[in-house]
């Protein structure tokens, strides 16, 4: 847990130039990934940074991509052991001057009614709607299944 | 109530249960069977099938060790990440991989049917065990396993489901050993499936 901390930290401080960063005055999307998914799956998750350089905080409101009939904003908490997962209606806000990180075991954008699977190596656009930057589409780089970081890093595969 | 009230109403609930073990035609005496009532650790028998339709209880799990988990295949991050982990230990074992099994319960029988945990699971490099069953005989066996499953309905009509996130692991005897944290760094994780394997 600890090093996905640390890794999640230096991702936010190192800021990576990948082609899938994008950004929108002064708010900064990096590191957007997702997971391969099985061939009869309807889910995916979506995990990326969101950088706010604004003096104000800023807020991601809802999400869409062509690839789901819908994307939801997810919290998923561990509790003695028990893994819940529920919707944020209010979405997740980036305070200003200051990072947010959707990745696992934490919060994540939810693919819903995927009409396909998502396969490793492909890109999945995403549109973002935030409170005060307005939209801002991206594109998830899909890992493996079971990937614990976007791929590039180094986490969980030696 | 008083102790005395206590102990009666106990000692009948002990009877009552040894009636229907009997009535059950289940082989161990009403003694066994309170015996085993009151153990700590969970485990017990269970009546799933497996991605082929084949009936699956804890005898035919018997003769290897398992690491068992409870998930579902709409489960994004946990659940992926787990059997993901248990993969790679698999891998890490080497000759000892075949020495034991892998199962993934799934507690979503609502809508995981048998070729959704085969998708699910074909995800992972490693042979694994997918098994569900009826609502109520997952019902039991979450009980008896020990292990926290809530259907949670969601705004948009969906539903999700909150469950335990543990590996259970279990010696060749279906005895329950300890549970593991998918976390658990690689190291670790690997000696303890070693020390189950090899006891
Ligand atoms: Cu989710």
């Amino acid at each position: 847990m600890t090093y996905r901390m640390l890794l999640t930290l230096a991702a936010v401080v190192a800021v990576p130039a990948s082609a899938q960063d994008v950004r929108s005055g002064s708010l900064t999307v990096t590191s957007p990934w997702s997971r391969a998914t099985a061939p009869r799956a309807t889910v995916g998750a979506g995990f990326l940074t969101i950088r706010n350089g604004d003096a104000q905080a800023d807020r991601l409101v809802s999400v869409t991509s062509p690839r789901a009939e819908r994307v939801e904003i997810h919290a998923m908490s561990m509790k003695n052991g028990v893994m819940r997962m529920r919707p944020l209606a209010n979405g997740v806000t980036v305070p200003p001057q200051r990072a947010t990180t959707l990745a696992p075991g934490g919060n994540h954008l939810m693919l819903m009614g995927l009409k396909a699977p998502l396969k490793a190596g492909e890109r999945v656009p995403v549109t973002l709607r935030f409170a005060r930057a307005g939209l801002v589409t991206t594109q998830l780089v899909v890992g493996s299944a079971g990937a614990a970081a976007p791929m590039g890093s180094h986490e969980g595969h030696h | 109530m008083t102790g005395h009230r206590m102990r009666r109403a106990s000692l009948s609930a002990l009877a009552a249960a040894g009636l229907i073990a009997a009535m059950a035609g289940c082989s161990g005496g009403p003694g066994e069977q309170a015996a085993a009532a009151t153990q700590a650790g969970p485990g017990g028998p269970f009546r799933l099938f497996d991605t082929n339709g084949a009936t699956v209880t804890e005898q035919t799990l018997k003769g290897k060790p398992y690491a068992m988990f409870f998930g579902f295949t709409r489960c994004p991050d946990v659940c992926p990440t787990t059997m993901s982990k248990m993969a790679l230990l698999h891998k890490r074992l080497g000759a000892d991989a075949e020495k034991m099994n892998i199962v993934f319960v799934s507690v979503d029988p609502e809508h995981d049917k048998k070729e959704d945990i085969a998708s699910f699971l074909s995800m992972f490099d490693a042979p694994m065990i997918g098994l569900t069953g009826s609502q109520a005989e997952l019902d039991k066996m979450a009980a008896a396993y020990k292990v926290y499953v809530e259907r949670v309905p969601l705004p948009n009509g969906d539903y999700t489901i909150d469950h335990t996130a543990r590996i259970l692991l279990f010696d060749r005897e279906g005895q329950f050993a300890e549970r593991m944290d998918a976390a658990e760094p690689e190291g670790r994780a690997v000696a303890r499936l070693k020390r189950l394997i090899h006891a």
